[in-house]
Order: C-alpha cells, then structure tokens, then sequence
C-alpha cells in the first residue's frame, strides 16, 4: 500500500524498462522460432524507449532532457518498423528457400 | 475510506499499466506458442504506451499504438501466419538453455535495478508534477518545431521570436529526420526485394 500514496520517480520507469529489456534478452536467447527472437528485439527497443521517455518527462523530473528523450522515442519507434519489415522479409525468405523457421536449421554458412 | 484519500491516482495507473507491462512481457518469454506470444506482445506493447501517456509523452504513445502496435505487429502476425506450419507453432526450448537463460536473466535484472537505484536523483519524484502537468502545452507543435526549426523548450524567454532562436550546441533534429527518412525508403525498398516471388526453377541447386 505505500507503493500506492508515493508519487512516480524516474526509477519506477527505468524498473520497468529493465523488465522489459530483460524479457527481451530472454527471449532472444531461448526461442527457436525465428519470429519469437524478433519479438525479443522489440521487447528490447520498447525498453530502452520507455527509459528515453522517462528522462525527458517533466512530470517525473524537473531537469529533464526536455524534448530529446521524446524525439529519440521517436526514431526508436520509426526504426524499429524498418527493422522488423527487413528482419520479416529475410525470414520468409528463410522459410521459402529452407521449409523450415527454426533458427537451428540456418547454418549454411558453416566455416 | 482514508486510504482511499490517499490513494495518488497517478501513481495507481501507472502501476497498472507496468503490471500489465511487465506480466504480459514475462508472458511473451514463458509460452512457447507463436501465435499466443504475438498476441501477448501486442497488450504489453499497448500498456507500455499507456505508460507514455502517464510520463507526459501524449505524442510518442499515439506513435507506438498506430506504428508499434497497428504497423509492426500486425507486420509480426502476418509473418506467423505465413509460416504457421504445426511443426512451428509450437517449439520447445531445452531445460539446459532455459538454466542459461535465468541465470543470464537474472545476472542482468539485478545489475540494471541495482544501477537505477544508486542514483539519488532518480529516485526523488518531482515535488512540482502537478504545477507542471497543468502549465505544459500538450499538443505535438512542440515536436514538430523540434524536427524542423527551433527547440521550444530550450528558447531564452517564451516571448522571444522563433526565428534565428536555436542556441548553440542545441541544435534542431532535421538532419537525424532526413536520414531516417532516406533509411525507411532504403529498406521498404529492399524488404520489397527480399519478399518478392521468385520463379521455381527446378535446374537451380541454390534454392534447394
């Protein structure tokens, strides 16, 4: 119940932002599924976005970053959908050429 | 009935959007259906952007409903459509990698928490929230001043002219701007190329 009557600080926001980017690197790490390691890099850009905002919200602190934190967002978000697009195209191609989306099974280019 | 007086609202939402944040991102980790994590990953991505209303960001969480949430993942659930073979729905993760993983996990969560709360002025909230929650103009001008001529939050005086206003070393963001729209073109572009129908030419071992 004291979490409830305390005002939101800066570390509440990067707390979550470290569960999600954490959620992200588990994620990444463990799938097969060439789509579930995808979904692990947006966990991971969402987390590090939630902290751009953070840093530059005013409510949360009176010496901000101002206006960066929120036009980094921004970019994040922006090239987050370039990447996906480019990451989603390279997999249905592995999945066309290779029948299968398992990542274990992309290992032609074995040294 | 005094502990409901107490109760600060803003710091209720925003427990319940990082709850529903946070467990459905821990969802996304621990099921090993496809089609159910992309399902979990669209409510965590939409709570995180409830999150950027309560920062004050009104703008940057309309952007991740209509691009994160309306472009990116219907993008990802398309991409499991395509390939939603039984053999792929459902994929297990080997016990060994699932140790590797915690622990790896864990090492990081703790580092980053214990990062965050070693800073002293991260952990004090803002005493004047609500003075500046009623006093900042919310609208998405600020932003696009900011991409295009001057900083509105870093002007001399507010009565100061826009124009010749930018003061040294806070510079606009028109050329980070351009290169992210010249690199959107690249890659739809190239994504286009990638995803395109190739002919099936039975005689080509290469794509066997």
């Amino acid at each position: 119940m004291d979490l409830l009557t305390q005002p939101v600080s800066v570390s509440h926001y990067l707390v979550v932002g470290a569960v999600l980017f954490v959620c992200g690197v588990v994620c990444m790490a463990t799938k097969r599924n060439a789509l579930g390691v995808l979904m692990g890099i947006e966990l991971v850009l969402n987390g590090a976005n939630l902290n751009f905002v953070a840093f530059g919200s005013r409510i949360l602190r009176s010496d901000s970053l101002g206006m960066d934190g929120q036009l980094m967002a921004l970019f994040v978000i922006v090239l987050a959908a370039a990447e996906a697009a480019v990451a989603l195209a390279i997999a249905l191609n592995f999945y066309n050429n290779h029948a299968s989306i398992d990542v274990d099974h992309a290992d032609d280019l074995k040294g | 009935m005094m502990l409901l007086a107490a109760i600060q609202w803003h710091t209720f939402f925003f427990l319940l959007f990082s709850l529903l944040t946070c467990g459905f991102a821990l969802a996304v980790v621990f099921s090993s259906n496809v089609v159910r994590m992309a399902f979990f990953l669209t409510i965590s991505l939409g709570a995180a952007a409830g999150l950027f209303f309560l920062a004050g960001a009104e703008f940057v969480g309309a952007m991740q409903f209509m691009i994160y949430v309306g472009g990116t993942l219907v993008l990802l659930i398309f991409g499991v459509m395509l390939t939603a073979h039984e053999r792929f729905i459902s994929m297990k993760t080997k016990a060994g990698e699932w140790v590797m993983a915690a622990f790896l996990g864990g090492g990081l969560f703790l580092l980053l928490v214990r990062a965050t709360l070693m800073v002293p002025q991260w952990n004090a909230p803002n005493l004047q929230r609500d003075q500046v929650a009623q006093s900042e103009v919310h609208d998405s001008a600020a932003i696009g001043a900011a991409v295009s001529a001057y900083r509105a939050d870093s002007l001399p005086s507010s009565s100061a002219p826009p124009a010749a206003a930018v003061p040294a070393g806070k510079s606009v963001y028109l050329l980070p701007f351009e290169i992210v729209s010249v690199h959107l073109l690249v890659v739809l572009i190239g994504a286009g190329y990638l995803a395109r129908a190739k002919k099936r030419n039975p005689g080509n071992a290469w794509q066997a």
